[in-house]
């Protein structure tokens, strides 16, 4: 069976999409990053999509619930490296990620999961993190 | 409009739809689209796929290059023989779902591509045409 590999990396947690999803492969790894949380006490998700070419609204609303379902679990999630051809495709299909951090590269992916629960960590409620609806 | 090229798929697995969804690309790619396009277009028809198999439990596409004037584009047309849409007008709207998905499918589709047709006869099957032009 297929698996996409999440790295841990101090409190954070790596998952670099380097296939064309499928179903399945998509709800497994909703479920291995939600129990990898859980198990590490990870902080953050960071899910590197820039090798997705095609982010339809299943995939879409996979992302979503990986991110509402880790904030619940107390940890952060950044989706970094969409195409541009797939940010347009996304709004014009009518899905435009709420709730979902995104940023644009790793590096600045991670700046932001830093920031985000950094000292300042108090400030988190008053943000929009209702995830897609 | 005068077919250029014609290719079959059936559908009967969620694990056709990313050969599926490669095969869309290969075409696109052939007749040249460029990549925002061919991005809305593979992502319509897998939305599409994805409600032939929720709704239907799969069934054929029928890919095609098209020529219209001096246009080229990609026809994909999904025929199911699943139990229908009762209020077409109503599927069309944002939002609406029977299923227990986000009910952007069928809208959100029609957004992404040039040209939209749907028929749908209850208890026999929907037939979904969509048509991408190269530049459109």
């Amino acid at each position: 069976m297929e698996k996409i590999p999440i790295l841990r990396m101090g409190q954070f947690l790596l998952v670099t999409i380097q296939v064309d999803l499928y179903d399945r492969l998509a709800l497994n790894l909703e479920s291995d990053l939600v129990q990898m949380v859980n198990k590490t006490g990870a902080r953050g998700v960071l899910i590197d999509i820039s090798a997705v070419s095609i982010v339809d609204s299943f995939m879409g609303r996979i992302l979503g619930n990986i991110a509402s379902m880790s904030k619940i679990l107390d940890a952060e999630t950044v989706v970094v490296g969409m195409q541009p051809a797939v940010a347009i495709t996304l709004v014009e299909l009518g899905l435009p990620l709420k709730g979902v951090y995104t940023a644009l590269n790793v590096e600045k992916g991670m700046e932001l999961l830093r920031s985000r629960i950094g000292p300042d960590h108090e400030e988190l409620d008053d943000d929009d993190d209702g995830g897609i609806e | 409009m005068v077919v250029l090229n014609k290719d079959r798929m059936s559908i009967q697995r969620e694990q056709d739809v990313v050969p599926f969804r490669n095969r869309v690309k290969e075409y696109a790619v052939k007749i040249g689209m460029g990549l925002v396009n061919q991005t809305k277009l593979i992502t319509a028809a897998s939305e599409l796929v994805r409600n032939m198999l929720r709704y239907a439990q799969g069934g054929e596409v029928l890919i095609e290059v098209v020529s219209r004037g001096r246009e080229n584009g990609v026809r994909l047309t999904f025929m199911d023989k699943g139990p229908g849409i009762a209020d077409i007008d109503q599927a069309m709207k944002d939002g609406f779902s029977t299923g227990r998905s986000l009910g952007l499918g069928l809208p959100g589709t029609k957004r992404l591509v040039s040209e939209f047709n749907i028929r749908s006869q209850v208890g026999e099957g929907t037939t979904v045409t969509i048509i991408k032009w190269k530049n459109g």
